[in-house]
């Protein structure tokens, strides 16, 4: 059987586009956000590691607290 | 953190507009099917997404390969970048698939053998990133990803011969079609430019996506490192 006329079916191609431009939307915008954390993070540490190599290395409490010792903990 | 290279930038501007070059050929360029009408202008984006998609899958096999060869933690990155991208471009493509079949079958989704492998396919691919997070050191999570990306890599080509070898509804548009396959149709000259001119749009996608999750994947690789070294 032939149909007479071609089916009206624009919104099924609509939705099929929107849904398709979304997800690659959604996805552009995760890797995005994901880089943008990461540098943040990236940076922090960064930081940290500059500022934990220019502290002055200072001796442990308890190898003060013992004249002359080594500061090894008890194992209990 | 590493500056954007100029060429990716480049690539980026490329890739958007022959995605708008491809959508516009796709929408007002190609002729409206006489059965099917509109809906079956989304078969260009539907067969493009497919394409990468797959393409990715055998990609991470073989990228799982180098990895397994070489242990360069390198070709873990582009592995998971290949997933990634292809988990999302191949999930567009079971949607389109479904919102096809709705006027062309009358049914959302049917338990053919191209839609089972298809899903299949997607749920492998989506379980590789599940069981990867679990895995905290990198030089395992890489082994065990290039070993499960290898035999996960089986179901793209299975996927792709599927509606070849058995008898399906699918149609296959290039190629001998099974005697039960509904939808199908005989492409046009007008057709035939936008379909390829898509898949040509969605690799150049797929390239500048993989190279930007790569990018990403180095500096989270930076970022476990430094964590590494200030918890030491």
């Amino acid at each position: 059987m032939f149909l007479e006329t071609t089916p009206d079916t624009s919104g099924y191609m609509i939705a099929g586009y929107l849904i398709t431009f979304f997800t690659m939307g959604l996805y552009v915008l995760s890797l995005f956000q994901r880089n943008k954390d990461l540098g943040q993070d990236l940076e922090i540490l960064a930081k940290m590691a500059k500022e934990s190599r220019s502290k002055p290395s200072r001796p442990s409490k308890s190898a003060k607290s013992r004249p002359g010792g080594k500061s090894k903990t008890k194992k209990i | 953190m590493q500056s954007k290279p100029i060429t990716l930038t480049i690539l980026d501007f490329v890739s958007v507009t022959v995605l708008m070059i491809a959508a516009y050929l796709a929408l007002f360029f190609a002729p409206t099917e006489a059965v099917m009408g509109d809906v079956q202008r989304v078969f260009y984006f539907h067969v493009g997404t497919a394409w990468v998609g797959l393409l990715g899958f055998l990609i991470a096999a073989i990228s799982g390969i180098a990895y397994l060869v070489t242990k360069d933690l390198k070709w873990d990155r582009f592995e998971v970048a290949a997933v990634e991208v292809s988990t999302m471009f191949f999930f567009i493509t079971i949607v389109l698939g479904s919102i096809w079949a709705r006027p062309a079958w009358n049914t959302w989704w049917t338990w053919d053998p191209r839609l089972t492998t298809a899903a299949i396919t997607e749920l492998i691919y989506i379980a590789y990133f599940m069981l990867r997070q679990g895995i905290e050191d990198p030089e395992k999570r890489a082994r065990f990803g290039a070993v499960y990306t290898l035999l996960g890599g089986i179901s793209a080509p299975i996927t792709f011969m599927v509606i070849r070898l058995f008898r399906t509804i699918h149609p296959v548009v290039i190629g001998n079609q099974s005697a039960a396959a509904q939808g199908g149709f005989d492409m046009t000259a007008d057709m035939r430019t936008a379909f390829f001119f898509a898949l040509f749009a969605f690799t150049v996608l797929f390239i500048d996506l993989i190279w930007h999750r790569i990018r990403l994947g180095s500096l989270q690789e930076q970022v476990e490192q430094l964590k590494l070294n200030a918890s030491a």
